[in-house]
This record gives structure tokens, sequence and C-alpha cells, in this order.
């Protein structure tokens, strides 16, 4: 690890032996973000308030006070989570102006932290897509192969992380949205259970999917970062009320004796051969540590991608109805107001967003709801059932974080084939369940790749002690 | 052929709470444009909706108050359509779980009982207001959009066609208002625009079962143009069905000013609404001990009261004026507590006050009117104090200037003497001043009676009692 | 079986204006995701319920409690047309 991809948990070290200050760390980041602006991690650089925010903290180390482990350590959001008074746009050309109003639940966290903002992180548009591509802002590169996709949505977070930066970088997961992007650049990336994280603020894609959660350097920075994000949010129906915990605690204990379920449906014809092999490899290792791993079946996978691409779009296509130039963002002027809706949503969203919108709206619509929408939410019910049954054996489950290590930037592939690369993710979206991806040895063009761990309902702490386990076996 | 109109209505109530179904905004009337909007109203990207409790308890009130049963397991529905008033493009509805369902009000038209089935009662939120710029020089061909009014919770109540006159819908729009007002959960004013009433009707052969085509009348704003709007489409598809035309499913307006009903668009153009669970909010599951507890709250319903009053003696037609308003009810049970006379309570109730106040265009509260007042006034009537005559000049003066009455009565000196001890000397004086009028009545002759009479109203500028004076010159006259 | 009358009604209810070029590439994407879909109805979901909340949460409420507004200037702050501290919006019809 270079310097400039130091973890949380030493940089905060480094703060408070007064070995560096928040100012010179933040300036570092600065540089290497203008330094490195071909990789494109960033839509918008928030330089004078992360500036402001680093000399408050040293201030506050100066008068002698203690700080918490986030605070005055720079890092970056993804430009669909609100900022009030920084520009929020879900790189659309729709947003391209949005000055949010207020700030998200885990922003109001974040700065209550100490957090050090950088800047606002590029993504597919409306987080449709998995290879940052669809911007409107263009595509991020992977800063571990730069003729790579960084994986997507959030690819510009997690390019920021992986090349130094930002020291972690919050990114929001809908059908893997975290956990891909981290397995393409070789980052931890942590989607927590529904419910976990408020989505107040989160600019919504499919709203029962969306959670948002950390891309970090190292398992003990997905805790130290869940311990600020988490928490329950009366602003947000859907966010549960549980008892505060330290995300940390079980890091480092054993897993001697722990049940781990190698879902066959994972490791199907689709997963290319490097990352079957390094499963293979992890799984034996853990065996080495005591674990219990073996081979189970989630027969329902096989539906979690037609399930997933019809709930999804649908719900998209409800939640951004609301882009029709009338509130905010962009307007195009026509002599009446359905021309004005029209021609707005014609020239603002980009053909990805329109294909899920317009699939979405089939999906629901007249005649056509029973046979997609409702069955797929029926089929949802058997994928949860099924996640349940594995759990009555298994204490997590193991699976490849994606089929591939990262594509090449521009190499096309019809939308089914697209879709159907996430199969490794959605289905923790479908359930709400916990779900961690981690780096785990490379392919044989030295790109990395990604292993997947899914837990039961707010079993984050347990999933942190494994992937702990996974994270010492090394890359090798 | 004869025809049978068969009448359904949709009704939307405003309920009556602090603050919007789905954030803290005020629902509060009357503020500048844009004052009561916070990032969830205004539908900001990122914003969440989080139930109103009050608007659930108020929901469940209207549907026990109305005999629905209410859903052990509702949820929230997504209606989705664009329009500039609608800041989500979407309206948080409810579609096929709703709140309540399958009640009845009970109504009465021309001494006929009858009860009109409700469908179903669910909640959902206001859209903002539209403010139509004129074809002025500089803001011709726009609108402008407030959203103070987004999120205002509303419910609304759904009928079955159940109706077959416009007699019918009146009346059961009255009563339907009557049970709101009674529950507290709403104002529900029709001019306010807090009850708002959609018309379904269409006609069919009678004896015929099956239902004709349907139009639906929209932009009625007062009970009279709920009963005109349905008299004038009787009439317009009646013309069609007998000129062998058909009814066309459609939306229509009505022009009040016109006395007649417009199309605004077919049914077959109205979009699809693709409604879907609502994904931002949780079901509703409630318990009967819950349910119960809202039902124990609630007061005695309209007709409930109608007959009790009928039961105290007052007029079938009486009872029905007072308890469709809550506030007449309420003075005529606290009139009705003070004094037990319920026939003068209801004669002046309906009558003097009643008038007063269509006179005066005030309500009750605003003219401050009380109970008490009437009672008290009614009590010194009673008590001989005062005639009925000045009784009712000094209700005038009482409720014109929101005076005590008895005040009044005293201010201006109006009470009656009817104190013998103070009536007897001056009685006793003119007896003894006056011997031949003595012998007039000794001989028989009743005139003379009047003379005394008369005498004493003169000396005491008519404020004796003439009952008393009467009764106590013929007693003492017979111990001369 | 989708049709292009259904792919254009489609776009009409999303508010998406498609040349006919447009709404042709739209028709074939349409057709072979939905194809995929298709594969659904091979699942038996008889007696299965509709998961449409993934946690087992409910009655989530709030207090009716009167909270400022965030102020007529923050309300406007992002409108593309804006009069009399309203939105402005072109004629409906």
């Amino acid at each position: 690890m270079s310097e400039q991809r130091a973890t949380i948990h030493a940089l905060h070290e480094q703060l408070v032996n007064k070995e560096c200050t928040s100012r010179s760390l933040t300036e570092a980041y600065l540089q290497a973000m203008e330094k490195g602006k071909d990789i494109n991690a960033y839509i918008t650089v928030n330089r004078e308030a992360a500036l402001a925010a680093a000399d408050a903290v040293d201030e506050k180390i100066a008068r002698g006070e203690a700080i918490g482990t986030l605070e005055g350590i720079p890092m970056a959001v993804k430009d669909n989570i609100c900022t009030e008074g920084l520009r929020t746009t879900c790189a659309s050309k729709m947003l391209d102006n949005f000055i949010p109003q207020y700030n998200a639940d885990v922003v109001e966290k974040l700065h209550a932290a100490g957090a050090v903002i950088l800047g606002k992180t590029n993504m597919d548009e409306f987080a449709m897509g998995s290879t940052t591509e669809t911007s409107y802002y263009g595509p991020t590169k992977n800063p571990v192969d730069e003729t790579c996709v960084p994986g997507g949505s959030s690819g510009g977070s997690a390019a920021a992380v992986a090349a130094g930066q930002a020291v972690y970088a919050l990114g929001s997961d809908t059908g893997g949205s975290i956990r891909q992007p981290a397995a393409f650049c070789g980052l931890v990336g942590l989607k927590p259970t529904y419910g976990r994280v408020s989505r107040y603020g989160l600019i919504a894609f499919a709203s029962s999917l969306d959670q948002i959660g950390p891309l970090v350097n190292d398992v003990r920075d997905a805790g130290i970062v869940m311990n600020v994000l988490a928490g329950y949010d009366h602003r947000d129906s859907t966010s549960a009320n549980v008892e505060s915990e330290d995300f940390t605690r079980k890091i480092g204990t054993s897993i001697e004796g722990v049940k781990i379920g190698l879902p066959k449906e994972y490791l199907g014809e689709g997963v290319s051969p490097a990352i079957k092999a390094r499963l293979e490899a992890v799984s034996e290792a853990l065996r080495a540590k005591g674990a219990i791993v073996e081979e189970c079946s989630l027969p329902t996978t096989n539906y979690a991608i037609p399930a997933y691409y019809l709930i999804a779009p649908a719900e998209a296509s409800s939640n951004l109805a609301r882009y029709d130039g009338v509130r905010y963002g962009l307007r195009v002027q026509a002599d009446d107001m359905i021309s004005m809706f029209k021609e707005t949503r014609k020239e603002g969203f980009g053909d990805e967003v329109k294909r899920r919108i317009m699939l979405g709206t089939y999906a629901l619509s007249a005649g056509y709801y029973d046979a997609y929408y409702l069955k797929a939410l029926k089929v949802r019910h058997l994928i949860k059932d099924d996640f349940e049954k594995a759990f009555a054996t298994y204490d997590c489950l193991l699976t490849p974080a994606s089929v591939s290590t990262a594509p090449k930037i521009g190499a096309t592939y019809d939308a089914v084939a697209t879709y159907k690369q996430d199969i490794c993710t959605v289905t923790s979206n479908l359930a709400g369940l916990p779900a961690i991806s981690l780096p785990s040895g490379k392919d044989e063009n030295g790109l990395p790749i990604g292993v997947q761990l899914i837990g039961k309902a707010f079993d984050e702490a347990f999933l942190l002690q494994v992937a702990a386990q996974i994270e010492e076996i090394g890359m090798a | 052929m004869r025809y049978e109109p068969v009448i359904g209505l949709e009704v939307h109530v405003e309920l009556k709470t602090n603050t919007k179904i789905f954030c803290n905004c005020s629902t509060a009337f009357g503020g500048a444009p844009n004052t009561h909007v916070c990032p969830v109203c205004l539908g900001l990207p990122g914003t969440l909706p989080v139930l109103n409790k009050k608007v659930l308890e108020y929901a469940v009130k209207a549907g026990l108050a109305t005999h629905c049963e209410i859903a052990k397991f509702s949820k929230f529905d997504r209606k989705n359509y664009f329009y500039p008033d609608l800041t989500k493009a979407y309206q948080i509805s409810q579609f096929d779980l709703p709140i309540a369902e399958r009640g009845y009000v009970e109504i009465t038209v021309d001494g006929e009982d009858k009860k009109i089935g409700l469908t179903r009662i669910h909640m959902e939120e206001d859209a903002g207001k539209l403010v139509h710029q004129g074809a002025t020089i500089t803001t011709s061909n726009s609108s402008l959009a407030d959203y103070n009014r987004a999120g205002v919770p509303l419910i609304e109540i759904v009928s079955e066609p159940d109706m077959r006159s416009a007699a019918d819908a009146r009346a059961y729009l009255e009563e339907l208002r009557a049970i709101i007002v009674y529950t507290g959960v709403s104002d529900a004013k029709m001019e306010e625009g807090s009850l708002r009433c959609d018309v379904n009707i269409s006609l069919r052969p009678v004896g015929e079962e099956k239902f004709g085509t349907r139009a639906e009348i929209k932009n009625l704003n007062s009970f009279r143009a709920v009963e005109r709007a349905i008299e004038y489409e009787i009439e317009r598809q009646t013309d069609l069905l007998e000129d062998g035309e058909k009814v066309k499913l459609e939306t229509r307006t009505w022009d009040d000013a016109q006395g007649r009903t417009f199309s605004l668009r077919s049914k077959e153009e109205a979009d699809e609404y693709r409604y879907f669970p609502e994904p931002d909010l949780p079901p509703i599951v409630l318990t009967d001990e819950w349910i119960q507890g809202v039902g124990d709250a609630l007061p005695e319903m309209p007709r409930a009261r109608r007959a009790r009053l009928v039961a105290d003696g007052v007029g079938a037609k009486e009872a029905t004026i007072i308890t469709s308003d809550l506030a007449l009810a309420d003075f005529y049970d606290e009139a009705r507590a003070q004094l037990d006379d319920p026939k003068t309570i209801v004669n002046w109730l309906v009558g003097d006050v009643l008038a007063k106040l269509n006179a005066s265009g005030k309500s009750l509260a605003e003219s401050g009117f009380t109970a008490k007042k009437l009672t008290d006034l009614l009590k010194r009537i009673a008590s001989g104090d005062i005639s009925n005559k000045i009784a009712k000049d000094v209700f005038m003066e009482a409720f014109d200037e929101n005076k005590d009455p008895v005040a009044v009565i005293k201010e201006k000196g109006l009470q009656q003497i009817s104190d013998t001890s103070a009536l007897e000397p001056m009685i006793q004086e003119i007896i003894d001043n006056n011997p031949k009028s003595v012998a007039d009545y000794k001989a028989g002759k009743k005139k003379a009676l009047g003379f005394f009479v008369g005498q004493v109203m003169k000396q005491t500028k008519g404020q004796a009692n003439p009952g008393v004076v009467n009764k106590m010159i013929v007693e003492l006259l017979d111990k001369q | 079986m989708l049709t292009k009358e259904a792919v254009a009604r489609v776009a009409q209810l999303s508010r998406l204006s498609f040349t006919d070029e447009e709404l042709e590439a739209q028709f074939k994407q349409l057709e072979s995701i939905i194809e995929m879909m298709d594969s659904l109805s091979e699942i038996d979901t008889t007696d299965v319920t509709p998961q449409n909340h993934v946690m087992d949460i409910n009655n989530v409420f709030r207090d009716d409690e009167v909270q400022e507004g965030m102020g007529v200037e923050k309300v406007l702050a992002n409108a593309p047309e804006a009069s009399e501290n309203m939105f402005q919006v072109p004629k409906i019809v």
C-alpha cells in the first residue's frame, strides 16, 4: 500500500500523534486529485470548504481536545448524496445545476464526525450502470489499469480511493454499485443491511433496494465508517430502529467453527476461471483457519436478474418522474407544459436512464403489471426465503463479487448481457441483506479479484470478522 | 321509456391536522405563496415521507363513524402522473388496501329511510395550487405553482352507486358532512374546498339491472350545485337516450353560472396511473384494541342525536335542522340541560336564533350568543319577569351587541313587577281613592276591574305583571 | 408480445420524446430485455405473497407538530423560472 493509500485508522494515529495535520493531509489529497485529474474520479471539488474543515480540526487538536476517528480525514461523497450548498448532479445533465437546499442524513453525520469532504464523485447517471460510462461527465478510469473501467455505479468513489485521491468514500448500492467497483479497483466495499443507514438525502434510484455504504482500503476502515453512518433516522420510514454497535469489535477474532456456505449458483458458467480458482483458494484458506466451508444451493438465484431488472426500473420510473423542469434542474423551454416536460426529459436524461424508465413504465402499465412487476415481487419473496433457509445452516455465504475482473473502457455489450453480469450482487439487495466485497488475488492481467460475503440482516460486524480473516490470507 | 338515474359520489375531505400528511409543514390556510414548504413536500430529490399519526387516527375515526370495516393491514401506493402541481410527479395514495371499506350512511328522503353504501375510505395527499395567469401583456400563457397545499392530508370517501335522485345525493352529502364534522376530523366546508365532491351518474331503463355508461361531474362547489348538476345531467342523458344516442364515458365540469355541464375529456384519454406499493412507507398494522380505542372516543352521530331530540319531543323537521349543524346541536343540548322546556328552546333556536345567524352571516361561535344566554332569557319569561314581546326585543339587543340578556333587562328596567309586597300598598291606595269604582265593581260591573288594572299599570309604567296585578286587585276588592 | 404501439404509449406515459428511429431502437432493446423477463413465468409463484418491503417494519409515524418551512427563498433557490414567489410554468394546455 503506497503512502497515499493510507487507511483511516493509520492516519488517525498520525493526527493524534501530531505526525501530520489535517490541513497537510487535505492539501496532499487535493494535490493528488489535481494531478490525477484524468482519472475523472470527481465531478465537483470542494476545495475551500475542505480546507476550512481541516483547519477547524487542527485547531481542535491544538487545543488539546480529543478527536473522533473520522475527524480531519479527507474523504469523498458519491454525487447522488445531497450536500447543502454543494452541487449534486447524479452525473446527469438533468441536475447539472442542482445545488441542494438540504443535507442528506449521512452528510449531517459526516459533518458531526468532523469529516473533510474533498468533493463529489463521478458515477453512472442516476446510478444506472456498472461501468461509470453512462455519466454525463464522461467515464472514470480504473487507477489499477487506466484502460479499464472502475466498475459502477460508484466508479468515481472507487477510483478516488484506489488512486489515493480520498482516504475513503461513500457510495450507494442498489444492485452491486458499491461492491462491484470495489472489486474492480481492489478495495473493500460494504453494502449494509437495508434500513441500517438512512436513505434521507440519497437521490433515489430504486427505493426498496438502495443503501449507502463505504468504499475503503481495508476491512477495519469499513467498520470505522459504519460506526458513523449507521443509526436510526426518523426522516426515513424504512430506517431500522436498532441499537448502535461497534462494527469493528469482532475484527481479529477467530472464525473457528464458523459455517460458510458456497452457493453453487454463483459459480456458474459465466464466472471467469481465475475468479473460480480464487474462490477455491479462499475456501481452502478459511478451512485452514477452522471454518467449515461447504457447497450449498439457493435455487431462485437464476431468476434474480429478471426480478431485479423489473423492480429497480419500475421504482426508478416513478422516482425519476419528478425531473420535469418545474422546481429544479434542467428546463428546456417550450410553449406548453407537456412539450416542456418531454423536451426537458429528452434533453436531460441519457440513453441508459431512458431505457430503464421505459422498461419500468412498461412493467407497471395496465395489462403487464401482474405478469411482470407483481411476478417479480413474488420471486423476490422466494429469493429472500432461499437466504433464510441457507442461514438456518450457514453463518454467512461466500461468493464472487463479480463474474469477471474490470473490462476495458468502451467495450460494448448489449443491455441483456450487461445486466446479466450483476448476478453476484443483486440478490442481497433484493433480500435486504448486508454484503461485503473485498480484494483477494489478481487475474492473469494483474487486475484485482473481489470476493463477497453475504450475511444475515444486521450481521455486519460478523461479516467484517470473516472478511478480516480473508484479508489476512493476502493477495497472493 | 322511463329511465332511472344511478348516482355515486366521490368525496374528498381535508383533514383538520396541524401538519401535512408526510412532513411537519403547517396546513394553515392563507399563508403567502410557498411559505409552508419544506424539502419533503417540495419533492426535492432524496427526500422521504413519514406518516402523520393524526392522519391515520382521523381516517379511522371517519371510517368508524360511517360503519366501515377498518383494515388490520393497510398500505400506501403511488399514483403516477405528471402535472406541475404534483411535486414528485406521483401522489401518495392508497390503492388496493385502503384504511376503511364497506361502510354505509343512513339517510331519510321524503320520509323514506335508505342506506347508502360506502365502498371505501382512503388516505392521500393534496396537490399544490396553480394560479393561471390571465391574458395580460406580461404574463399570458403561463401558470404559477404554490405548494403550500401540497401534502395537506385528505381522505377520499367513495360511495356505492346507491343514489337514485338529486335529493338522495344531497341528503347523502349533507349527512356525510354532518358525520365528518361531528367526528371533528374536518371542517368540511364546501365553499372553502375542505369538502369536495365529484358525481358519477348514469341512466338505465327502469327495471334494468345493468348500469348505463356514466359521466363524471367535477367542479361542484356547493350542495345546491351538486343537486342542480345531477338534475341537469339526468335531463341531458335522458335526451340523448331518447334520441337513440349514446352517453359518452367522460369527465364533465359544472358551470354554475350557465347552469350546465361541459365535457372536459374522454375517459379513454385518461392517463394510466401505474399504481404500485410505495416503497418509502412501511405498511400500517392495526390491532382491535387500538381501533376500539378510536371508536370509543367517537361522539354521538347526527342520526342518533336526531332520534334523541325527537324522543325529547322535538319535531322531526326541527330535529333535522338542529342536528345537521354540530354547533346548533351542542347549543340545544346545553340549553336543554339548563331548562326543561324543549319546545320553547327549539322555537327560539330554529326561529329567532337561526334567523339572526343567517341574517348576520355569523356562526354561533362568532356571534357569542350562548345557550346560557338563551335559557336565562327564557327563564325570565317563565317566571313572569318579562313578557314574550319584551323578550324578543331583549334577544335582538343581546345578539346584536353581544350582551348578556339579563344585563339588558336590568339596564333598561324592563323587569316586570311581580312582587306582591311592593304592589299591595299601591293597589290599596288606588282602591281607597276610588270608592265609586269600588261600588261599581261590587255592583257587578266587570269594567271596573279594568279601570283598577289600568291605574296600576299607569303608576308602574307598564312594568307590573298584569296577571299578578289582576289577581291581587280581585283579592283586595273582595276584602272591602 | 411487445408491440411498437405499446412502446409509443410507454414513451408518452414517461413523458419522453423520441424520433421514429430512436423509438425503433427502444423497441428492439425492450424486446430483448423483456424476452429475458419472460423466464420468470417458468417459476411457480402460486401462494407466494409479493415482497413489497424487504424488512419487517410497520407503523412508522410522526407526531402532528409543526416545524417551520425552509423559507420561500430556499424553496425557489433552484427554480428554473419563478414569479411572485411561485414557480412559473408554461400554459397547461
